[in-house]
């Protein structure tokens, strides 16, 4: 090689590493995937999922790139679109929605340098983490103003499945009404889908011909606060603030806010401090909320709760604290409060449900 | 103008050609759709077609989603040629999979499996789904009751059904009351074809169904006259062929195949059971079943397409942006391009005056 | 039983989509066509209507442009399959299968949208003490869909050109000899389906539930589709029908909200086992079901063949 050619080389050399100097230290911008269980919508809890991703895009700017695949079926499709996300480069990937628990664990195994962060899950493994957030405990406060502002002491609740994490919602909403109004009752119905706002609206109606003059649900649309809204009555929604649906009618709103988690896990693994843990926040880390306060809600009732909430978050009060009797009358707990383990577990209803659920 | 005229003979060329038209002018029509709505026709066209088998994991996992399509089309495509409507593939296939994960959870002690075990898992799922379509017959036979409604109400009920045991009977007592089984032991799942992937033993199966489906009705003098009573059932009787005995070879079998899939699928890619084993296999299967023409070898062609598109329209919403809903349309304008296409078999195109 | 009213009136409001559907596909069937794609229909429908709404205020404007929408919808599938020659099944299944990915494509500048809903009363009949709440107070589409169910019992039985209809469907050979001409008259029957599909889907997203969810008329498409086999085809039938599976849905919910002791799943199932025992019971009679099945269901027709 000639003198000439080995100069010109290193010089092209020399060049290219000054330029690519700059390109090293400003490092390639952190590729986050989402995997949704239903379309984003407008409301529920893939909206609220998006609006974390959203939340975390403008936090981080141009150091993360996002990209998400809505409406994937929990079963065997999960698991290729979580791999295939995995496969474009995404170094972090949320998969939302317990039945994605098994494939995102499959998936993760083969890719060891891929962290993954599971929602409402109970398995972990070194590079898979689990987020969920207590929204019960922002239920029972939910629940303080329903217990105070029912008159028929009947108060109704449209559920989809009857799945740990809605039990705990029922069962702490309960407590909350009780703990103002010992004399009102929970009537839940069971709708068996997340997604049918027809179903919703018929089980909601039903709910107020039995007398009930509030309702919440666990349902993924708008169409139980709405029917409250129409029928006058109030409603407590969930997932999202739907004041703009029922201005007169919502009572206050049990909110999901995954942004800041999001933010905090992706910074994280772009300065490399990741670990894999469970993440259950509640009122104090702000992933679970109570807004949305309606125009009825009267100064006193606000003002309640809002001493429970400081009460919740400095630890002095849980919703689940001793003494706990199911609706069977059976003790659960004696003293103390229930633990993760136990809330996790969860499949009765607490004194103030009316009904049975299916055992083994 | 443009006439159609019928063919004295149908045309064997456009047998051959129709399918392909019809793909050539769904990529057509979905290169327009996607410029209407700002994308890159060519990048879209490519990610639908051929990003899914990309690589060789790219065709495991277009034979995984083949699998169940596949076994499912070929016993409906006996069930439709005998003019018996089962509409209700997707609730046998749940009911084969509770059967074989009934099972499973019964026996599985975390050391035992093995080919003798799985195989008796799958004939359990075939028991399921057989048993499942045999209400259908039942009061098809006895009641005359008709089978489109009952096999589709039947459908609700075995997805209820399985809603009900995977939150009680059939729950993980460690899983934290998450509505799910255990997890299958590794002797209890099915053994993968192509290591390093998905894919698993069921496309064997799958595609020895629709041999075997081709033999009975090409071959076997009762599938022979399984579709004489389909086509001329006055004749068929006068020939005195069972209506009866159509009636359940063509439920029981198309049940059991529906079945054998649901099997399968909590056997391989899902490994226990869980609310949602299937994203509508059942209800796609039918759509497969016609576009291959009834014929269980061109169902093979045809639920490859219809794979190609599930994976091609999931992809389409990571690679181009595009909504889930491109699917759905996509595949509708396939069927509409096949059926269009699939009338020049018959007929050919006249000027007239 | 203060719960009565409010079950009655839950179980018709319920029961009039898959009435409107059940009785546009009756029509389309009686004259030898089955068209599966009423749940495609129904959505696009829904969307249809849920938009023209929004957009200009006006129910009716929102119901006209849903029937529009699926009329033309169902035009599109009488072309493939009447003049075609096209597989019926195949065909309808693939304008399901079209109609749900597109009205969720369509829809999704509306979700989260909803509509002020409107408060109907028949003057004077409203306040009837337990009659009224459970009777009186509906939109007006669910008194015009029993009156349907009326009016197409009465064109299919007692009018000359429901007997033509009838004609085609059982032997379209003889009405063609006789000099009718079966395609249109078929064609007819299938707008009139798709129109009615469209009613009963807007029915779901100006009505029932004023707000657009992806692929929220939720299988009642298809429901509709067994409600007419049920009904063994007879106008009145679709309406015991539409009640009796609209209105067992609403009672398992009151079940559940009494608390009954009964696992939710199990009590869902009550609808569709409800159905199909009362097939059964109905259907055993053969000759009543034999008389009834259009016998050209499904068979295409070439008057030029």
């Amino acid at each position: 090689m000639s003198a000439h050619f080995i100069r010109n080389a290193l010089g092209a050399a020399a060049l290219a590493l000054s330029l690519g100097a700059p390109a090293v230290a400003q490092a390639e911008p952190l590729k986050v995937g989402f995997v949704y269980v239903s379309p984003i919508g407008e409301a529920g809890w893939t909206w609220q999922q998006d609006i974390g991703r959203r939340q975390l895009e403008e936090a981080l700017g141009d150091k993360v790139v996002t990209q998400y695949v809505e409406d994937v079926p929990e079963g065997a499709d999960a698991e290729r679109v979580i791999r295939d996300l995995a496969q474009q480069g995404n170094k972090l990937i949320f998969t939302t929605s317990f039945g994605y628990m098994n494939p995102t664990l499959k998936v993760a195994k083969q890719f060891p340098d891929v962290k993954f962060v599971h929602s409402t899950g109970y398995k972990t493994a070194d590079n898979v983490a689990v987020t969920n957030a207590r929204f019960y405990e922002a239920r029972y406060l939910a629940g303080i103003v329903a217990g105070k502002m029912t008159q028929s002491n009947i108060i109704g609740y449209v559920g989809a499945f009857p799945i740990p994490e809605v039990l705990q919602g029922i069962n702490a909403f309960t407590r909350g009404i009780r703990s103002v109004n010992p004399n009102a009752e929970v009537r839940v119905i069971w709708v068996n889908s997340w997604y049918d706002p027809g179903k919703e609206r018929d089980a909601a109606l039903a709910l107020m011909g039995q007398g009930a003059d509030i309702l919440t649900h666990h349902t993924d649309s708008t169409a139980t606060v709405q029917v409250a809204e129409e029928q006058g009555k109030y409603a407590v929604a969930y997932h999202s603030d739907m004041s703009k649906f029922a201005p007169k009618g919502q009572l206050v709103a049990v909110t999901h806010h995954w942004g800041d988690y999001f933010t905090k896990a992706a910074r994280e693994v772009i300065d490399g401090t990741w670990k894999s843990d469970m993440t259950w926040g509640g009122l104090k880390a702000g992933m679970a909320r109570i807004e949305g306060f309606g125009p009825a809600v009267p100064e006193d009732v606000r003002a309640l709760v809002e001493e429970k909430r400081q009460e919740i978050i400095d630890g002095k009060l849980t919703p689940f604290d001793a003494p706990l009797k199911d609706n069977t009358g059976k003790v659960v707990l004696e003293s103390g409060s229930l633990d993760d383990d136990a809330l996790s577990r969860m499949n009765y209803y607490v004194e103030g449900v009316a009904g049975k659920l299916p055992r083994k | 103008m443009l006439r159609l005229e019928r063919r004295a003979q149908p045309s064997r060329v456009m047998a051959w050609c129709s399918p392909l038209l019809a793909v050539a002018l769904t990529a057509l029509i979905g290169s327009v759709l996607f410029m209407v709505v700002g994308k890159d026709p060519v990048a879209s066209l490519r990610v639908f077609f051929l990003e899914p088998i990309r690589d060789l994991r790219g065709w495991s996992e277009v034979g995984v989603k083949v699998a169940p399509l596949l076994v499912i089309a070929v016993g409906l495509s006996i069930c439709f040629r005998a003019n018996v409507f089962n509409i209700g593939a997707e609730g046998q296939l749940v009911v084969g999979a509770i059967a074989a994960g009934a099972l499973i959870l019964h026996l599985d002690d975390d050391t035992n499996g093995g080919a003798l075990l799985i195989s008796l898992a799958l004939l359990a799922g075939v028991a399921g789904g057989m048993a499942w379509a045999a209400i259908t017959a039942l009061l098809r036979d006895r009641f005359h009751a008709n089978e489109i409604l009952v096999s589709l109400m039947l459908v609700y009920v075995a997805e209820l059904l399985l809603s009900y045991l995977v939150h009680g009977a059939l729950i993980d007592p460690d899983g934290f009351g998450f509505p799910q089984s255990r997890l299958f032991s590794d002797g209890w799942l099915l053994p993968v074809v192509l290591p390093g992937t998905r894919l698993h033993v069921g496309i064997v199966l799958a595609l020895v169904a629709a041999v075997a489906g081709w033999l009975y009705l090409t071959r076997s003098f009762s599938g022979f006259k399984l579709q004489v009573g389909g086509i001329a059932p006055m004749a068929a009787r006068y020939a005195g062929f069972s209506s009866r005995s159509s009636l359940w070879i063509s439920l029981l079998v198309s049940g059991g195949l529906a079945g054998l899939a649901g099997a399968a699928e909590v056997m391989g890619p899902i490994g226990q059971l869980t609310p949602s084993i299937s994203p509508g296999y059942g209800f796609a299967a039918i759509i497969v079943a016609f576009v291959g023409r009834l014929h269980p070898l061109g169902v093979i062609f045809s639920s490859f397409i219809m794979a190609l598109f599930y994976i091609g329209g999931e992809l389409s919403q990571s690679r181009l942006g595009m909504p889930s809903a491109v699917t759905g349309i996509f595949q509708g304008i396939l069927l509409f391009a096949l059926l269009a296409c699939d009338v020049l078999i018959h007929n050919r195109l006249r000027w007239s005056r | 039983m203060d719960a009565l009213a409010p079950l009655i009136a839950s179980a018709m409001v319920a029961g009039t989509p898959l009435m409107l559907a059940a009785l546009g596909l009756l029509v389309n069937e009686r004259s030898g066509v089955i068209n599966l794609g009423s749940e495609g229909m129904m959505l696009m429908g829904a969307i249809t209507a849920f938009a023209t709404t929004l957009a200009s205020g006006s129910f009716t404007l929102g119901f006209l442009a849903g029937a529009v929408v699926a009329m033309l919808m169902s035009g599109f599938f009488a072309w493939l399959t009447i003049w075609l020659g096209a597989n019926q099944v195949a065909t309808g299944l693939a304008l399901s299968l079209f109609g749900v990915g597109a009205s969720a494509y369509l829809g999704l500048p509306y979700a989260g949208e909803s509509l002020q809903p409107i408060q109907f009363a028949v003057p004077l009949l409203h306040d009837i003490p337990v009659l009224g709440p459970a009777l009186f107070r509906h939109h007006p589409l669910v008194y015009g869909a029993i009156a349907l169910c009326f009016v197409i019992a009465w064109f299919l039985m007692r009018t000359r050109a429901g007997l033509i209809v009838r004609a085609v469907g059982e032997s379209p050979t003889s009405a063609h000899s006789l000099g009718y001409d079966v395609r249109r008259i078929r064609l007819a029957c299938v707008l009139f389906g798709g129109a009615c599909a469209g009613l009963a889907g807007a029915f779901m997203s100006l009505v029932y539930t004023p707000l657009w969810v992806e692929g929220m008329v939720a299988g009642r498409g298809w429901i509709a589709l067994a409600l007419t086999t049920f009904a063994t085809w007879r106008p009145l039938r679709v309406m015991a029908g539409a009640y009796l599976f609209g209105g067992i849905t609403i009672l398992t919910y009151h079940m559940q909200a009494l608390g009954v002791p009964i696992a939710s799943q199990l009590l869902s199932m009550l609808p569709y086992i409800a159905t199909v025992v009362v097939l059964v019971l109905i259907s055993r009679n053969a000759a009543w079901i034999r008389l009834n099945m259009p016998a050209s269901l499904g068979k295409n027709f070439n008057p030029n063949a």
